[in-house]
């Protein structure tokens, strides 16, 4: 009874610490976006040059190999089960659609989250355990502007931007399958893809992008703030930012699906 | 013009803090001293409030700074320039970038304005071939002096130092101490330092206080500071080799 209680009671506190870190996450990101206006300032430009630059180019090879993959998986997979019906050549359709909708700015997002966030979480994590963002704000200079603001506009630039690059590897990754072990000549492969794909997919899966680009910086930059206990904490947070932005992902993604397809 | 009115600060279950008061005046070099872990830091950044007391003030030119708005806090802060313990340089901006910054976020000095002023400060500090070098590729006490160099470079009226001269060589951190003695002659600043040495603490303080176990257990001049009737306060003093009749130099308060 005492036992139920008491574990009651860390549940709700936990439950409560939950609430609090979105709302400061939250609160972090408001703030961010408002600080978005000075972009183009001259304190603030050369910082967010580096981020766009930093999460354009850091992930490229993985980001091809995954997307590539993907697409033969995708191809593999359906034109295998549509070979059944005799109906290979929609294997066009099967892969553009789900790589533009959900498979391109899901596995972007994953391999962005993992490497990106996860080297922002750290970053922000160490210098917050050495006291430099304490250093900032008795500088006033808010983190939020300065540390915050220029990740969070490369990510939701760059995710979009890396998300069209995944989708026609993956889309081609799958011509390439299609080709070479279904009978199925690219050239049929294109028309069809280009035949089903609508444009409300295209889009529906760059907003995806770009919020899960939102998602990761915010998600990377509130764990970095919240480091505790030096360079174990920057391990733990670094992880954790990972692990929630893989989580937000995957249920944001969903979500936003069912909100624009039933 | 820095006044703490029965401060008490509790930090993961322990009374770091505990109902602690004390002023520390215009143009004084206020020295604290204390074992690792009394609250040195802790009572550092309660004045720039990077911390807030569970009870009692902490009072900056007369004003209580516990509930200031942003606005007027960062006017407070600008009364400022604080030295961390750990340097606190930004590791991917160099060291004239890190000195710089200040300057480029809150004025609108040109580029050829704010390079002079950094160069001045790096001379001053004799940091004179440092300026390209990265905070990672420095040693510690050259870190130490870019971090110095960065808060005083706002002109500021207080400088906070926490542990200004640890892990330096003798003659840096003599050379560290006629900095802080000399900016008071100069300028007029009112520094606040925490230290373990007390050879140094001797000389340039114009008041000692010594935290311990949450409580202060002397607040006093130099010379009154040594002949302190507190156990713990003799025992520190012992440590270091200091006597009731124990003669040093004074450079900053003679
Ligand atoms: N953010 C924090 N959260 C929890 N406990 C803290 C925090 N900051 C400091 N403490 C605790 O408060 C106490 C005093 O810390 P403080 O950093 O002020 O010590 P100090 O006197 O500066 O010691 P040192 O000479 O080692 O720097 C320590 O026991 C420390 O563990
Ligand atoms: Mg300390």
């Amino acid at each position: 009874m005492k036992d139920s209680g008491r574990s009651a009671a860390r549940m709700g506190s936990q439950v409560l610490q939950l609430m609090q870190n979105t709302g400061h996450a939250m609160f972090m990101l408001l703030e961010a976006i408002y600080f978005t206006r000075y972009v183009f300032s001259k304190r603030s430009r050369g910082e967010t040059l580096v981020q766009l630059y930093i999460t354009g180019i850091k992930s490229l090879a993985v980001i091809t190999v995954v997307a590539m993959f993907t697409g033969m998986i995708l191809a593999l997979q359906t034109g295998l089960e549509l070979r059944r019906y005799g109906q290979e050549v929609y294997i066009g359709s099967a892969v553009a659609v789900s790589m533009i909708r959900e498979m391109g700015p899901f596995m972007t997002g994953l391999i962005i989250a993992a490497s990106v966030g996860s080297a922002i979480a750290a970053q922000i994590g160490t210098m917050t355990v050495s006291e430099e963002i304490a250093a900032l704000e008795v500088m006033s200079i808010n983190p939020n502007r300065f540390l915050v603001m220029p990740r969070l506009v490369a990510l939701v630039v760059m995710m979009p931007i890396l998300t069209v690059y995944t989708n026609i590897l993956g889309i081609f990754g799958g011509g390439v399958v299609g080709a070479t072990q279904l009978g199925v000549s690219m050239q049929a492969y294109m028309d069809n893809a280009t035949q089903f794909a609508t444009n409300k997919d295209l889009y529906v899966g760059l907003l995806k992008a770009a919020i899960f680009g939102a998602v990761i910086a915010t998600v990377a930059c509130h764990q970095g703030f919240m480091t505790t206990e030096g360079a174990v904490g920057v391990g733990k947070a670094t992880r954790r930012s990972v692990i929630i932005s893989f989580l937000v992902i995957l249920v944001l993604g969903y979500m936003i699906t069912r909100m624009f397809y039933i | 013009m820095i006044r703490f009115e029965n401060v008490t600060k509790k930090l993961g279950g322990k009374t770091v803090l505990n109902d602690i008061s004390f002023e520390v005046g215009e143009g004084e070099t206020f020295v604290i001293v204390g074992l690792s872990g009394a609250g040195k830091s802790v009572t550092l950044k309660h004045m720039i409030r990077l911390m807030v007391p569970n009870s009692g003030n902490v009072v900056i030119d007369g004003e209580t700074i516990n509930g200031l708005s942003r606005a007027a806090l960062r006017e407070v802060r600008t009364k400022f320039g604080v030295l961390f313990q750990s340097s606190a340089l930004l590791q991917w901006m160099s060291v004239i970038d890190n000195i710089a910054l200040p300057l480029r976020e809150h004025t609108r000095m040109g580029e050829e304005e704010i390079l002079q002023k950094v160069d001045e400060k790096l001379r001053m500090l004799n940091l004179g071939d440092a300026g390209d070098k990265f905070p990672a590729d420095l040693s510690g006490g050259m870190q130490k002096r870019v971090g110095l160099a960065r808060a005083i470079i706002m002109n500021p009226k207080i400088v906070l130092y926490d542990e200004p001269t640890s892990g330096l060589d003798p003659v840096t951190s003599r050379r560290i101490d006629d900095l802080i003695v000399g900016m008071r002659k100069e300028l007029g600043i009112t520094s606040v330092v925490v230290t373990h040495d007390l050879h140094s603490a001797l000389a340039i303080g114009s008041r000692i206080m010594m935290l311990h176990k949450g409580h202060i257990v002397e607040n006093a001049t130099p010379e009154e500071f040594i002949r302190s009737k507190d156990e713990t306060v003799q025992s520190f003093l012992e440590a270091q080799y200091i006597t009731k009749k124990g003669k040093w130099e004074k450079v900053g308060h003679e």
